[in-house]
């Protein structure tokens, strides 16, 4: 049997060679480095999609409202709700959604979306994951205003475990990055797939509790139903939505979720580690 | 196989044998379909293959601090893909790239800018992609605008500006930021004449100063101000590398 290969105690990125790990992690790492760089680019992302507009990117609070209470109200009387459960309930779901759906939905063409960038600059694949995360954070603190206006007229009973809300939407972008980096590497690949992602997203809207609440369904008087929306626990979208809300909304934690949401960053991670590793060099070939 | 950048220690591009294919894929075979069809159904030879043009054969170079490289070639000989190559942008599909030093490119110019952003932000940007901070940037600016001669338009959304107003700009940028590989292509060739000499000027301390010049162009009046070697590439491979002098002799004498 061959004598296990040698690891050097510093990975020489310039000399490894382009299918390893060392030059997927120091891609991530580089990428890290140049935080002014996506760091100023996220920005003006969000100046440029406002740009010539007189509110601006209070565009992105107020369609939130507009989207949140609109929809709150509907469901309240859908479901025959009140509307003091379900306006904060919609609201705050609606908020995390948008976080998610955003990092999928644009994550799944962040190098395509760069092609310009990709062919003419040499710069770490994972600048362009950074900067869209951090372009979602963004829009996700836009959309926290809402949330503080929220709980001037619904107040919540607000405990200090409202705290872990902070780590809750840190795991989030976690989250968002590994499934920016592995959906984007396959997307730009396959261009089939692209499509497929974003009907995806829209369709876990409707089977996430962002406009329906879990927790009444699965006591329903009516067997049919709680047997029905038990299945939801298999939505991993579920889990990731309640460790936001539950602590926004003064809710009981449930570590369920929070065991769901870790396990399936570390596997997430994994992934898209591998693949990186494998094609983080044909990128700028397929794009 | 293998490529990358790094900072500091000497600078150099060393390439051995290495190769560039692009795989074309059309319509059909980008689509997952045809390759789930073409796996199911054993059919790899008709469905699943995928036409690779190959860009670049068994390129073997070795450039070290000071060479100021000249590139001439027809078109579609595979300059701009070996300034790729050189940049890190391609790593080679075969053999071995190795870079040591900042590389500053400057290709097509009206890609990696934003056109609805002014001229000052793109600068920013520009400078903070090849790796400088945005006080090192902000420093550079009134110099940038200074040598571009861009004056109040820099406030104006860069969709607003002509070919040879972008590669004033670009040109601002990558030759404010000392710059330790500068890779250039033939665009460049877009400003006018007054604008060339300024730039002639400035390239020429920037390639003493600066460890490497690679440039791409069919100009040989500005080739032999630049450049002192040259390298001659033909349908993707080498066909000479040497004197400046004499590979355009051999380049220019040859029938089209």
């Amino acid at each position: 049997m061959a004598a296990p290969p040698k690891v050097p105690a510093v990975l020489d990125p310039v000399t490894a060679p382009s299918i390893s790990f060392a030059r997927a992690i120091d891609d991530l790492r580089r990428g890290w480095q140049q935080r002014s760089l996506w760091g100023h680019l996220g920005w003006q992302d969000i100046r440029q999609r406002y740009r010539r507009s007189v509110l601006g990117p209070v565009w992105i609070t107020i369609s939130m409202a507009v989207t949140a209470v609109a929809l709150g109200i509907l469901y309240a009387g859908l479901f025959d709700q009140d509307l003091d459960v379900m306006l904060p309930h919609v609201l705050v779901g609606f908020i995390v959604w948008a976080f998610i759906s955003g990092c999928i939905a644009e994550g799944s063409e962040v190098f395509i979306a760069n092609e310009g960038l990709i062919k003419h600059l040499p710069a770490p694949l994972s600048v362009h994951v950074y900067r869209l995360v951090w372009r979602q954070l963004l829009f996700f603190a836009h959309n926290m205003i809402v949330y503080a206006v929220m709980l001037v007229f619904f107040p919540q009973d607000l405990k200090w475990t409202a705290l872990a809300a902070v780590p809750a939407i840190a795991l989030l972008a976690l989250n968002g990055a590994w499934v920016a980096l592995a959906v984007g590497v396959i997307t730009t690949r396959f261009r089939d797939i692209l499509p497929i992602t974003q009907s995806v997203v829209q369709l876990m809207f409707f089977l996430t509790p962002i406009v329906w609440i879990y927790d009444q369904l699965v006591n329903s008087p009516n067997p049919a139903i709680a047997e029905r929306a038990r299945l939801a626990e298999f939505n991993p979208f579920l889990h990731f939505v309640e460790i936001v809300r539950q602590p926004l909304l003064g809710q009981d934690q449930v570590w369920r979720h929070w065991v769901v949401v870790l396990a399936i960053t570390v596997v997430g991670w994994v992934a898209a580690l591998l693949v990186l590793r494998r094609y983080r060099s044909r990128v700028s070939y397929w794009v | 196989m293998s490529v990358s950048q790094s900072t500091g220690g000497p600078v150099s591009i060393v390439t051995k044998d290495a190769c560039v294919d692009f795989p074309i894929f059309d319509a059909k075979s980008r689509s997952l379909k045809k390759t789930v069809v073409g796996l199911v159904g054993g059919n790899i030879d008709s469905g699943a293959r995928i036409p690779v043009i190959e860009a670049l054969r068994d390129v073997t170079l070795d450039l070290q601090h000071g060479a100021r490289v000249g590139l001439v070639g027809h078109n579609g000989a595979g300059k701009s893909t070996l300034l790729r190559l050189l940049s890190g942008i391609y790593e080679p599909t075969r053999g071995v790239a190795e870079i040591r030093g900042r590389v500053a490119p400057v290709f097509d110019l009206g890609v990696g800018m934003d056109p609805e952003i002014s001229g000052l932000e793109n600068i920013m940007i520009r400078g903070l992609f090849l790796g400088m901070t945005r006080k090192q940037m902000e420093q550079r600016v009134d110099d940038i605008a200074d040598f571009t001669e861009l004056g109040d338009f820099l406030r104006m959304p860069l969709r607003t500006y002509s070919t040879g107003m972008r590669v004033r700009l670009a040109l601002g940028v990558v030759t404010s930021i000392d710059p330790e590989i500068l890779l250039l292509d033939e665009g460049i060739g877009a400003v006018d004449a007054a604008f060339l000499e300024k730039s002639k000027q400035r390239l020429v301390e920037l390639v003493e100063r600066s460890g490497l010049l690679v440039f791409a162009s069919h100009s040989e009046e500005f080739l032999r101000q630049l450049c002192d070697t040259a390298l001659w590439l033909e349908h993707g491979r080498i066909k000479a590398q040497g004197d400046l002098d004499d590979v355009l002799r051999r380049y220019g004498g040859q029938p089209l």
